[in-house]
This record gives structure tokens, sequence and C-alpha cells, in this order.
């Protein structure tokens, strides 16, 4: 599957599963932005065919609703939503 | 703003307006919304809830065209709903801030109207079925479910057979 890459600080692996289309998804990505962290997005509602099974599959692994956004941190624990607080605390402490 | 998404912008604030709900009073929050309802408008035929996948089947997705069905729930748990394109009266009056709302859809404890058996075993003693708008839950006794709930303005294919 065809992530995007955004470089910055390497603090490990963060996936975010986004919606090209959603505010929430935005901001999410603007605040990793914004800490200067290099992470990985794939917008869902873009993809198509195997791709996108593969990404649900991915999603759904992590919660169960396949909501977005969802930001998976260093294969430990997911972030459902736009948690400011939350996403910088898994970043720190995971 | 370019037309269409001012055009979006204007009818839903009239439409909120004229039924008693609130548009979020973030217009750059809420101009990033129309723009992704506008984007799944001509994606899929419909413009369903622009921070919640869509399958692409109208049938499937029926619950999270916006107004999505969770809405008013949302708005009165949490003072917005889903996305926060619509608000509490508390939140647009400034009192309250709008936070992330979290997924409702799918949960087990959704309430089912009662079963077409039951429906039918109940609409031997009713002189009409009653029809719910699952957008807002207006009721009405009638042979057929309105073109256009009077309320809330959803369409037809909103309403369920309540009795």
């Amino acid at each position: 599957m065809a992530k995007q890459r955004v470089d910055g600080e390497d603090r490990g692996s963060i996936q975010l599963y986004a919606l090209s289309t959603c505010v929430w998804c935005k901001m999410t990505k603007a605040l990793l932005e914004k800490m200067n962290i290099g992470f990985d997005y794939v917008y869902v509602d873009q993809l198509q065919g195997e791709e996108k099974e593969q990404a649900l599959e991915e999603v759904k692994r992590w919660n169960p609703k396949c909501s977005f956004p969802s930001l998976v941190v260093h294969g430990k624990k997911c972030v459902i939503g736009y948690k400011e607080d939350e996403i910088k605390e898994a970043i720190d402490t995971v | 703003m370019p037309d269409e998404v001012q055009e979006l912008f204007d009818k839903l604030k009239k439409d909120a307006q004229a039924s008693g709900y609130n548009l979020n009073t973030d217009e750059a929050f809420v101009t990033e919304l129309i723009k992704g309802l506008i984007v799944n408008q001509k994606r899929y035929g419909y413009n369903s809830c622009p921070c919640r996948l869509s399958e692409g089947d109208k049938w499937k997705d029926m619950d999270i065209i916006c107004p999505c069905d969770y809405r008013d729930l949302d708005v009165s748990e949490f003072g917005s709903c889903y996305c926060a394109l619509y608000v509490s009266e508390a939140v647009a009056r400034g009192e309250k801030k709008f936070e992330p709302v979290p997924e409702r859809r799918f949960s087990s404890q959704e309430k089912k109207a009662l079963s077409p058996l039951d429906s039918l075993g109940q609409k031997k003693n009713l002189a009409y079925p009653v029809w719910r708008c699952k957008v807002c839950g207006y009721l009405c006794a009638r042979e057929q479910a309105p073109d256009t709930c009077p309320i809330c303005k959803a369409a037809n294919d909103r309403f369920e057979m309540f009795f």
C-alpha cells in the first residue's frame, strides 16, 4: 500500500490512517507536522481494490469500528480521533 | 469561498435555522467540512459524512448521509455531531467548546425499530402505520411516509415503519 512519507524527527513508526475529506484527520496531520515528527499517512478513501482492503484490515486490527483518524504509534498503541494530548503522550511514552 | 461551497453553506445554514438546529459557528472549520461533502457528492452521488468512510453504496451508507442518523443524539450528548458540522445551543453561543465525538455507528446498543412481523401484527390494531424519521425522530401516522421530513428535511428514504 502506497503510504506518503512526511519527513521529520525520527520517533519510530508513526502511521496515520486518514480520510482526505475529514477535517479531524487534517487537524491530526497538521499537529504531527507542527511537532516536526516523521510519519507515514494514507488517505484510505482514495485507495482502490486490494490496497483499500489491506488498509482497512490494518485499521480494524487496532480500531474495530474503523473510524478515522486512526494513529498507530510504534506498532503498540492506536489513538482514535484528534486527541492532541493523547497523541503527544503516545509518541513520548509508548 | 468558492461559489458551490458558499451555496451549500448558505443552504445548510438556512435549513438549520428554520428547523431549530445550529451549524458550527467556526466558519473555517465548516468550510472544510462542506468541501468534503461536495467531494463525496461528486464521488458517490450523495453527500455522505466527510469524516466517515463511505462504501459507495447508497443503501449501505444511508445512515451516514448528512444529516446522519446519529446527529441529534451526538449533539445532545457531546455538544456536536460526529464531524461537528452541527452543534448544540451551548456550543453555538460559545459557552462550550466542541470536541472530537466517539463513533456511535456500529454500536450494539443501537435501538432497532420493531421487526416487520411485529409491525404487521401491531398494524392490525391501528388505522394507519406510523412512520419514524431516523434523522430526527419525527413520527407521523399515514399510509406512506412523507417525501421530505417536515421537521429536519430528510428525504423519504430515511423513514422507517415504526408501528
